[in-house]
């Protein structure tokens, strides 16, 4: 019984690993399907490749953000909705050590960066707008620098072309060592009607570079995420910007006309379309018919 | 309500402002109880505090509530429904005794069945808190919890997998790759269930078609999934679409639960509209949920208590619903709340004790982030310990890279290697499946096939050529 069959095991060709002849379904995805195995381990070459990407993944959260070059990239953003002004502001957390460790610290602003924005920025100042949009480094400084101008370009398009509304928008504000909570801060300060944030997400292991939105009503200091709506995996290989900012603009207008934001507020945005395609269809279910 | 809490030690007193105090210094550290200022200031502090708990009876925690009870409807939940008869058996001893008991030759499984209805999450945070890894271990494989749909999960010497096939955009072919992954390496027997990138009515729906299918085309015996809120798949229902399990969420606090837009009364919805379709066929246990402890400290919802105790306490909400699964997705919250592979495996191990103690079917979803300090080795340490505890399932994922989620967690290899090594079974129903597709060749050696099953040849043809 101990016996392993070697003649009749067509797949073993004398270096141990058994491929999987499935191995054409990563066409359809960049999961690590059809590895193969060696026994049922996973072969030397996987096995290391998947260490250098987690070693990538690593470093991405410890490489800081390049304000300057983000800031530029700003300037040219081709808008009538926004000004060339860009601010820029740091949370409490005053280093990456600290911002891992101390969530709390990476959702309210600096003591300077407060007192700039108050008398800066804002709401003493009488001035109320429709949304103020937060660029926050988060944990990928890489999904910051790569998806924040085209997707901005997409969505403030979407926004000029859209008839019903003229939208009055906030200065974009850039955070260093932020969350995704120190968006309410900024929009309270701006008096904006409602805050869009801009967020490097957890870096994985196949998207370094995933960028996330957040979108909360009537912001400020102590709301939960149950009062935000939010869109995931903005990048080059994941969600693209004009569907993005489709969505996005979408939640806004929603957000705008119910008045809140959160798990009250459904993305409904693609229903019709996801409703009249009663279409399930993939290889696994339709060729079974045949 | 609050009562001190003095202990002394040599010539030294030390003090504890209130049970809450005393619980939370009495655990092992961990960075979430740093990040919330409730834990021990030293390490004799903690020593202390475990002595102190030690000496505490059970019965303190009927009379003490760590969350008031007018305020809270999960301490509400826990008093109300507190089975005075079965905690007769253990209702003269102190925490430090409920231990010995537990490990003690005479605790059999039948008699932790007879006695869970009378343990209340802060009993059981209580002991654990005093408990090694090895005690925990030893006793979560004491403790059988068994549950069904189509598939039975939790039967002594098997351990199940949720076959996660998650695609950062949902595309249809991206997922059924990941299915037919996973079906190959012999994973998905707790359930196939996705994390939807695009969290709406509408595309919960389609990928609830799309597993319907799947699970039908094949007469898989297993359920599925999709991990949208409760609301969605509430609706989801009432439009007609193919529901096996209803997923949430959940925490131990009432606030942390709100955060996350639910309440009890939601639950109880939801729980009657997927009984309503009878889906099941070999039991009516309709439930997923999922768990990890921090949430509450992160919805600022946590009342000064230890991050651990807030996460058993959610383990009464999910009591209250006869889950099908309840998974501690351990790693998945980040280093401000378990900070390396030494917290992780802590924190995993005490979840899936705690769970299994109060009667819940517990799995595991063993896995880090890469801002934690974590790694593949931390990994399959954790996943080999909760094998020997009895863990009822794990997750299962392509080389253990989450392409939509962005951490890491346990793949379709690992599953194998821990049947393997500690000859772990799938759930019956499952394991023959395996054996009749022949996805197997040997099942009690887990040997797998070579070749694509005869099954499923014909849907990899066409892309073949």
């Amino acid at each position: 019984m101990s016996k392993v069959n070697f003649s009749n095991n067509q797949a073993f060709n004398g270096d141990g690993i058994t491929e999987n002849p499935w191995k054409v379904l990563q066409q359809f995805t960049q999961a690590r399907i059809g590895l193969g195995r060696a026994g049922v381990s996973i072969p030397t070459k996987e096995l290391l490749e998947f260490q250098l990407s987690h070693a990538q993944a690593k470093d991405a959260v410890h490489q800081p953000l390049d304000i300057d070059k983000l800031q530029q990239d700003l300037e040219q953003l081709e808008s009538t909705l926004v000004s060339k002004t860009i601010e820029i502001v740091q949370s409490q957390a005053s280093d990456r050590f600290i911002y891992l460790q101390r969530p709390d610290l990476g959702r309210r602003l600096s003591k300077e960066s407060k007192n700039y924005m108050e008398a800066h920025c804002g709401s003493n100042q009488g001035l109320v707008c429709d949304l103020a949009i937060a660029v926050v480094d988060g944990l990928s400084s890489k999904a910051i620098e790569t998806n924040t101008l085209p997707f901005l370009q997409a969505l403030l398009d979407l926004m000029s072309n859209e008839t019903q509304q003229d939208w009055t928008l906030a200065p974009i504000t850039i955070v260093k060592q932020g969350r995704v909570a120190i968006g309410d801060e900024i929009g309270e300060l701006f008096n904006a009607k409602a805050v869009l944030v801009l967020v490097g997400e957890r870096p994985g292991l196949s998207s370094p570079d995933s960028l996330g939105l957040y979108l909360t009503w009537n912001p400020h200091v102590g709301l939960t995420d149950a009062f935000r709506n939010c869109i995931s995996n903005i990048r080059p290989k994941g969600l693209n910007y004009k569907e993005a900012a489709k969505r996005a603009l979408f939640l806004l207008q929603e957000s705008q006309r119910l008045k809140l934001s959160g798990v009250n507020l459904k993305d409904r945005s693609d229903e019709k379309v996801i409703e009249h395609s009663s279409d399930t269809g993939n290889f696994l279910v339709n060729t079974l018919d045949k | 309500m609050s009562t001190a809490y003095k202990y002394v030690l040599g010539q030294q007193t030390y003090h504890f402002k209130n049970l809450t105090d005393l619980m939370a210094k009495a655990t092992p550290a961990r960075s979430g109880d740093r990040l919330a200022g409730v834990m021990a200031n030293s390490a004799v502090e903690r020593s202390v505090a475990q002595m102190a708990l030690a000496d505490l009876p059970l019965k303190t925690f009927l009379d003490e509530a760590l969350v008031p009870y007018e305020i809270d409807e999960v301490t509400r939940l826990i008093i109300d429904e507190h089975d005075a008869e079965a905690f007769s058996l253990i209702s003269h001893l102190t925490v430090g005794d409920f231990r010995n008991w537990l490990l003690s030759d005479a605790v059999t499984p039948e008699v932790l069945q007879k006695i869970r209805a009378g343990i209340t999450p802060e009993m059981a945070a209580a002991v654990s808190k005093i408990m090694r890894n090895q005690d925990l271990i030893m006793v979560a494989h004491k403790c059988h919890v068994t549950t069904g749909f189509r598939s039975t999960i939790g039967l002594p010497g098997r351990m199940s997998t949720r076959l996660q096939p998650n695609h950062p955009t949902d595309d249809l072919n991206g997922i059924a790759a990941s299915i037919f992954d996973g079906l190959l390496y012999g994973n998905g027997d707790a359930v196939i269930g996705i994390n939807p990138a695009t969290d709406n009515v509408a595309q919960a729906t389609r990928l609830m078609k799309l597993m319907d299918e799947v699970i039908q085309s094949y007469q898989i015996p297993t359920q599925s999934c999709v991990l949208t809120h409760v609301t969605n798949t509430m609706e989801a229902i009432e439009k007609g679409a193919p529901v096996d399990l209803v997923f949430q969420s959940i925490g131990g606090t009432e606030a942390t639960n709100s955060s996350f837009g639910f309440n009890l009364n939601i639950l109880e919805e939801a729980q009657q509209a997927a009984l309503s379709l009878n889906r099941g066929t070999v039991g009516q246990n309709v439930m997923y949920f999922e768990t990890g402890q921090g949430s509450s400290l992160s919805a600022n919802a946590h009342h000064g208590v230890d991050q651990q105790t807030c996460e058993t306490r959610a383990y009464a909400v999910a009591r209250k619903f006869s889950p099908l699964l309840v998974n501690t997705v351990v790693g998945f919250i980040g280093p401000e709340y378990l900070f390396d592979g030494k917290e992780i495996t802590r924190a995993g191990l005490e979840d899936h004790f705690c769970g299994k103690l109060l009667g819940l079917p517990m799995g595991c979803d063993v896995c880090y982030t890469n801002h934690a300090e974590a790694d593949q080795n931390d990994m399959d340490n954790l996943l080999t310990l909760l094998g020997v505890a009895g863990c009822s399932f794990v997750m299962g994922i392509p080389g253990s890279d989450d392409i939509m989620l962005n951490y890491q967690t346990t793949s379709f290899h690992d599953a194998l290697y821990v049947r393997r090594v500690l000859g772990l079974d799938p759930a019956p129903e499952f394991q023959k499946w395996l054996k009749d597709m022949e996805v197997f060749t040997d099942t009690d050696k887990y040997l797998l096939s070579s070749e694509v099953p005869s099954k499923f040849s014909g849907s990899l043809k066409g892309l073949l050529q």
